[in-house]
């Protein structure tokens, strides 16, 4: 299972990696916006993306946009401050399967990977 | 002085220290910042634009800007590492898009935040907007949470400048 974290937090990505790590995944590739993230997801091919909304160059959500253009199956989780439930509605409307709102603690982001490994697992 | 957005940040603040941070926020009293005499070390602004354009600002000392970059990144952050502007950028990014949530009836975005690091600097702002000061006590040392936000129907871009203070 590889995962594609893009952030444009060092620090954020850096937390992430420490709580799929808890949780046995250790094949993780980042990303720092939404072009990095386009690169890294034709060369890596990862089995889910965590995905922030705020980001230089390419934000979240029109990356998940593109990303859905080319695979209509790959999970994808945002991770963002944007709380509010139009934010989460337009997430979910441009093709995310799950939404953490940051701040996070590494149990809630680990319980939704879970989640949407578990459908995602369910699925095929 | 709008004292609508006094909770959304006291809020968000204490979720945010307490959840990333691992500290308790004790709130002073807010007050409305009445000259430029608040000076410190390291801080990190968000801009608004939207139903409400403005900005909120983060500030510490050095040291206590050290002590939380670390505690929130999990590792030992000096003021000169490379990842301690991006923790402190962060956090303060976290505290404006958490507070926002809670401004009720608004549809307001946030700016990718900026970190301005230069001792003893200044945070001005245009004396038309006031600003609220929010005094914080952390297990970790004192923050300064800052704000300044005008209702308005057309976006606009935020308002911080700085003094005395390289970025």
């Amino acid at each position: 299972m590889k995962i594609l974290l893009i952030d444009d937090s060092k620090t954020i990505r850096s937390i992430q990696k420490n709580a799929l790590k808890q949780i046995g995944y250790e094949d993780v590739a980042e990303a720092a916006d939404g072009l990095e993230a386009l690169a890294a997801f034709a060369n890596e091919r990862p089995d889910l993306l965590i995905v922030d909304w705020n980001m230089p160059n390419m934000d979240g959500i029109t990356l998940v946009r593109k990303i859905r253009e080319q695979d209509k199956t790959v999970p994808m989780i945002m991770c963002t401050t944007e709380a509010e439930k139009q934010r989460v509605m337009e997430a979910i409307k441009a093709g995310v399967n799950d939404y953490i709102v940051k701040p996070f603690t590494p149990d809630g982001l680990n319980e939704k990977i879970s989640r949407v490994i578990g459908k995602a697992t369910a699925a095929t | 002085m709008d004292i609508r957005f006094i909770n959304p940040f006291v809020a968000s603040i204490q979720c945010v220290f307490e959840t990333m941070v691992h500290t308790k926020v004790r709130v002073g009293k807010p007050r409305l910042r009445t000259d430029d005499s608040l000076v410190h070390d390291i801080s990190a602004v968000v801009g608004f634009s939207g139903d409400a354009a403005g900005c909120v600002v983060l500030s510490f000392s050095a040291d206590v800007a050290c002590r939380i970059a670390s505690a929130f990144a999990g590792t030992k952050l000096a003021h000169d590492d490379p990842d301690f502007i991006d923790a402190i950028g962060e956090l303060a990014n976290m505290v404006a898009g958490n507070a926002k949530k809670d401004f009720e009836g608004l549809n307001v975005s946030i700016s990718l935040p900026s970190v301005i690091a230069g001792t003893n600097h200044t945070v001005s702002h245009p004396a038309k907007t006031p600003f609220i000061v929010i005094p914080c006590d952390t297990d970790f040392g004192c923050v300064c949470v800052e704000f300044g936000i005008e209702v308005e129907k057309k976006p606009r871009p935020a308002l911080a400048t700085t003094k005395g203070a390289s970025v």
